[in-house]
């Protein structure tokens, strides 16, 4: 099993270590629910090392990423990410990423089980750009919650004397990261997968430790959190999971993603025409969200039933934290409408299935 | 490190059985077990009359993370199960050994020992994984 260059932190704060993706990653450090509502009324730091960190090289890297990627990436502004599918020709998900346009290159970060399939799909579908892989080489943790910017700012220069504050929603850029008593020269952007105000801070992978261990004595109120409350958080903010949500079988228009697809765009990109079809007929099968009655949480692989038929499948259920319910989500066949009686298959229980309005929870300030 | 009490047997997937001067065999999971599974959130355990047999699932734990299956040390017929369970599963998880106790199982055999570990030989399984 690989290891993050954050492993030794993790031991050293008390994780408890699970594979994730082939690496060694904590899933909870003191307690799932208690790092849950750290991120969600505090701040909490995550090792994000294990997420791919691709730069895309070449002479026209603008290009060669509108033809693979579902994104109108031309679009882009300098300091704005995106987030973006990787679609097959049918239009199955090869990844969900995040495409980063920095002043003066490109980059992609893609999910840690997906690295190794996505570097020689790159290398042959890229034409005329290459893929240079810096995911051992740069460190990305994350810096989570309602109390990051406040703490943050004071540690962060940015170019033209720039406020962290001032720094958009989805929008990255350089940053002087003075937090472990030397400057540090790395990027910074106000992004994240749980649902809060947040940054993901990338830095030398030689500094990554001491990065982490200052984000965490930043202050009382910070913790550092594990995967398994980064899972929590994730789905009470509707944020897809590949694996669970996303896979070479489902396609974007039936993921509800989509505001990631430029159906339209002018350069065509793998997968157009299949996903231009597919939304013209209507998906066969749509994802909808679920509180699930009683106490048991649904799992992934639950069958969902109508009238004692299965017409859909959970991908993702957990205890929520935050409504203090079990919730669910999965996808259920398009011809089932909305207000249908819909039980989930739990062996010996059948609990109810009440629909629910993805996202589960929105944070009250959604734009910066 | 985790307990383990002297006074009771073992099975390789953690769960311990415990003999009652009445012959009858409390069973339940151990320390180590119950950390590992973190906070726990349901439990599904067989009523009383029916049967467990050695080393097959008979109920599934849950915690925030994961479902798992609980196996039976021991052959034989469920006389009790802890019923407060059912409604907070907090005792598995402070008092594994005690009140977190799951089944009260009247043996199948008088050999069911022979098929489990001693304590000395659990702790170091646990000090070897």
């Amino acid at each position: 099993m690989k290891k993050t260059v954050l492993n030794s932190a993790h031991q050293r704060h008390g994780a408890r270590l699970v594979e994730f993706g082939g690496f060694e990653m904590p899933v909870w450090y003191s307690a799932l629910t208690e790092e849950h509502h750290t991120v969600r009324k505090q701040a909490g730091v995550f090792d994000l090392c294990h997420m791919g960190r691709f730069e895309v090289v070449g002479d026209d890297p603008v290009t060669a990423l509108d033809k693979v990627l579902t994104r109108d990436v031309s679009s882009m502004k300098k300091g704005q990410v995106c987030y973006s599918l990787v679609c097959q020709e049918d239009g199955g998900i090869l990844d969900d990423i995040l495409v980063y346009r920095l002043p003066d290159r490109w980059w992609l970060v893609v999910n840690a089980g997906n690295r190794d399939k996505l570097l020689p799909w790159f290398e042959e579908k890229l034409e005329g750009a290459h893929i240079v892989d810096h995911s051992e080489s740069l460190a990305m943790v994350a810096l989570q919650g309602p109390l990051a910017v406040g703490l943050l700012a004071p540690h962060i220069e940015r170019p033209k004397g720039r406020s962290l504050e001032t720094l958009g929603y989805y929008r990255v850029g350089a940053a002087t990261v003075n937090l472990t008593g030397t400057p540090l020269q790395g990027w910074i952007s106000r992004t994240g997968y749980t649902g809060e105000d947040g940054f993901e801070i990338y830095v030398d992978s030689e500094h990554a430790e001491a990065v982490f261990d200052a984000l965490v004595d930043l202050s009382e109120d910070v913790h550092p959190c594990g995967l398994g409350c980064r899972d929590t958080l994730r789905l009470e903010a509707g944020m897809p999971l590949y694996g669970h949500e996303l896979s070479e079988q489902i396609d974007p228009i039936s993921a509800g993603l989509e505001f990631g697809v430029g159906l339209h765009k002018t350069t065509p990109f793998i997968g157009q025409s299949a996903l231009q079809e597919i939304e013209s007929r209507g998906p066969q099968r749509r994802m909808r969200g679920f509180t699930v009655d009683g106490r048991r949480p649904a799992r992934q692989g639950a069958a969902i039933l109508h009238e004692g038929k299965v017409v859909g499948e959970v991908t993702s259920g957990s205890p929520s934290p935050t409504l203090g319910v079990a919730i669910a989500c999965g996808y259920v066949d398009s011809g089932i409408p909305e207000d249908a009686s819909l039980q989930v298959d739990l062996g010996r229980q059948t609990p109810d299935l009440k629909p629910h309005p993805l996202p589960f929870y929105r944070r009250e300030t959604e734009k910066v | 490190m985790s307990e383990v009490p002297a006074d009771r047997f073992y099975l390789s997937s953690h769960e311990w059985a415990q003999e009652g001067d009445d012959g009858v065999v409390t069973i339940g999971i151990t320390e180590f077990a119950a950390s590992e599974l973190g906070e726990l959130v349901y439990i599904e355990l067989p009523g009383e009359g029916e049967d467990v047999h050695f080393e097959q699932q008979f109920g599934e734990i849950e915690s925030v993370k994961a479902v798992s299956a609980l196996n039976s040390p021991i052959s034989g017929q469920v006389i009790e199960s802890n019923a407060s369970l059912l409604d907070s599963q907090e005792p598995i998880t402070d008092s594994p050994f005690e009140e977190g106790w799951m089944l009260k199982i009247k043996p199948a055999d008088d050999s069911w020992k022979d098929q489990l570990m001693n304590p000395a030989d659990y702790e170091s399984q646990l000090n070897n994984s």
